[in-house]
């Protein structure tokens, strides 16, 4: 090795270093809503540091294609952040979680190819990482693109449930150690495809028994496997950048997953096998309950606002349904103008993804410091006069505190029927997510406004106006 | 690639990391979870590196093309990721704050 190359290669690694620390940083400054752009921006900078480091310490032989791919990559890249609706980022997300993971799937290709060509002996990590990348990104690639259409549409949202799909996992999985063996002993591109053609199969299977009120769940898990996988193929390459950004991003979707699972009241195991909401239809039949409910119009609820001194609205993803977000934020500041206090109850499942909910009132110029998670608002419901619970259901049913026999028992719920009164929007009397009747209707203290959430919302704020 | 020493210290990196990564994000507020999702998916473009080497020490054009494949799918993570991001942050704003 020339001396030259020895400074350029020390140059790269001193960059990588610089780049992992500012990785670091920015993530630290998403502590924060103050500080989170200016913490993107430093990860955007550390991305740009890793990749010239890399361009210029490294003899790329051949730019046509790389040229072609990143300019290519990038505008679809541009384009699809430009133009996502808010609503559909857990769908962006999904996609964007497949084309990392197929990413690094095909870097491991490409890296053994360039090894058999050359025609050493491949150490056995060396196949091990190969394999453990491939696997990753190619389970990530499909599990994320059935994601994408359960959340579309596209794929039926309910679970898919084929009979003996335990028969096949237990199969694929036999198939994929028997491949990754075969690899390490003789390197083959054979034992490569198979291994990857039994991640693609898995990816679906693993995904298509999953409800899609749980693909929350499974999004923050794909995006975990995304950054596993670019850690396995920076073992392979041995590239410490790799490796740090790849853990990183694992271990936010780990975390992610957890909080999710918590809030759902549910292990992962439980999400993964699948399944749930299957009853749904048994379930909901339990529903025709001839218990009185007390139903308003929109000018009581106008009421109820205009004369409290403390509202907490809680929404859920019906919310976001009625594309409701802007008149809420309207009833909301005219109220603030008359001296109420408002406030936002968000309870970590309200979206379709960790957070959803506050992006969606944010794009509807909802401050930040309004938006309370469970924690800091559980404690406020007793102190408030009105909560107005709109399209959210499951979240707020007392059942899951007392009745051990529910199926939501011991989900952390929002205490909205600890409220003073609790007006109620919703199209009808149907049961949530779960399944279950939600008790808080038949509380004294609750009114049902029947109707749909926009339009009932818009009514209140003119009755607001007139008082 | 790895020597034995070499593969100890990949790991020791990989295992420091997912700490750092664990205590940093632990502190991330629910409010920003879904542009941390989003903005740890740009991060995850960081195969790029990997992808640049690959296409750049490739012979064969399989090699090459496969290169400009994986540099093409993880340009749409970085720049699509970051960009949605910096959207969606763009939109936070305390009370009171005028824009």
């Amino acid at each position: 090795m020339s001396t030259d190359a020895i400074f350029h290669l020390n140059i790269t690694n001193a960059a990588y270093i610089v780049a992992a620390i500012l990785f670091i940083v920015g993530l630290k400054q998403l502590g924060s809503p103050a500080t989170a752009r200016n913490g993107n921006r430093m990860s955007a900078l550390a991305m740009l540091v890793a990749i010239v480091a890399t361009v210029v310490g490294n003899d790329i032989a051949s730019w046509e294609f790389i040229l072609a791919g990143a300019i290519v990559g990038s505008a679809i890249g541009a384009f699809s952040a430009r133009k996502v609706a808010m609503t559909s980022m857990p769908q962006l997300v999904a996609i964007f979680n497949g084309f990392g993971g197929a990413a690094s799937a095909v870097v491991a290709a490409a890296a053994l190819i360039k090894l058999i060509d050359d025609g050493a002996d491949i150490a056995q990590d060396v196949s091990i990482t190969i394999m453990a990348s491939v696997i990753v990104g190619g389970v990530t690639l499909t599990g994320s693109f059935i994601a994408y259409g359960k959340l579309q549409g596209i794929v039926p949202t309910r679970p898919i449930l084929l009979p003996i799909r335990n028969v096949i996992n237990v199969a694929l999985l036999i198939g994929m150690i028997a491949s990754t063996v075969w690899l390490v002993i003789d390197p083959s591109m054979t034992a490569f495809m198979i291994a990857g053609a039994i991640a693609l199969a898995l990816g679906i299977l693993v995904v298509i028994p999953i409800g899609g009120a749980d693909m929350p769940v499974v999004i923050a898990l794909l995006n975990s496997y995304s950054g596993i996988a670019g850690a396995a193929t920076g073992f392979v390459l041995g590239n410490t950048v790799l490796i740090i950004a790849g853990s990183l991003v694992g271990a936010s979707g780990l975390i992610l997953t957890r909080i999710m699972t918590k809030a759902m009241n549910r292990s992962l195991a439980n999400v993964m096998l699948g399944g749930f909401g299957v009853e749904d239809g048994a379930a909901s039949a339990g529903s025709d309950d001839d218990r009185p409910v007390t139903s308003i119009q929109p000018e009581d609820a106008a009421m109820m606002l205009a004369y409290a001194q403390s509202v907490i609205f809680v929404p859920g993803y019906g919310l976001a349904v009625a594309q409701a977000q802007h008149q809420v934020r309207e009833l909301a500041d005219l109220l603030k103008e008359k001296g109420i206090s408002v406030r936002y109850a968000i309870h970590p499942v309200a979206g379709r993804m960790p957070g959803h909910m506050n992006v969606l009132l944010a794009e509807a110029n909802v401050p930040y410091d309004e938006l309370k998670d469970l924690d800091e608002i559980n404690g406020e419901f007793q102190r408030t006069d009105v909560a107005v619970v709109i399209g959210a259901n499951d979240v707020t049913n007392p059942s899951a505190r007392t009745d051990k026999s529910s199926p939501i028992y011991g989900m952390p719920i929002l205490n909205v029927d600890q409220a003073q009164s609790v007006i109620m929007m919703k199209r009808g009397m149907s049961s949530g997510f779960a399944g279950v009747q939600n008790e808080l209707f038949f509380l004294d203290k609750t009114q049902m406004l029947f109707g749909d959430a926009k339009d009932s919302v818009e009514k209140i704020t003119a009755e607001v106006k007139d008082l | 690639m790895f020597d034995a020493e070499a593969l100890i210290i990949a790991l020791t990196v990989f295992v420091l990391a997912i700490f750092i990564g664990y205590e940093v994000i632990t502190k991330v507020p629910p409010t920003l979870h879904t542009p941390l999702m989003s903005g740890s998916n740009a991060i995850s473009g960081i195969v790029i590196v990997g992808a640049l080497l690959v296409a750049g020490q490739a012979d064969g054009i399989a090699g090459q093309i496969l290169g400009a494949v994986a540099v093409g799918l993880g340009m749409i993570n970085v720049v699509g990721g970051f960009m949605v991001t910096d959207r969606m942050l763009k939109m936070f704003r305390r009370s009171g704050d005028k824009r």
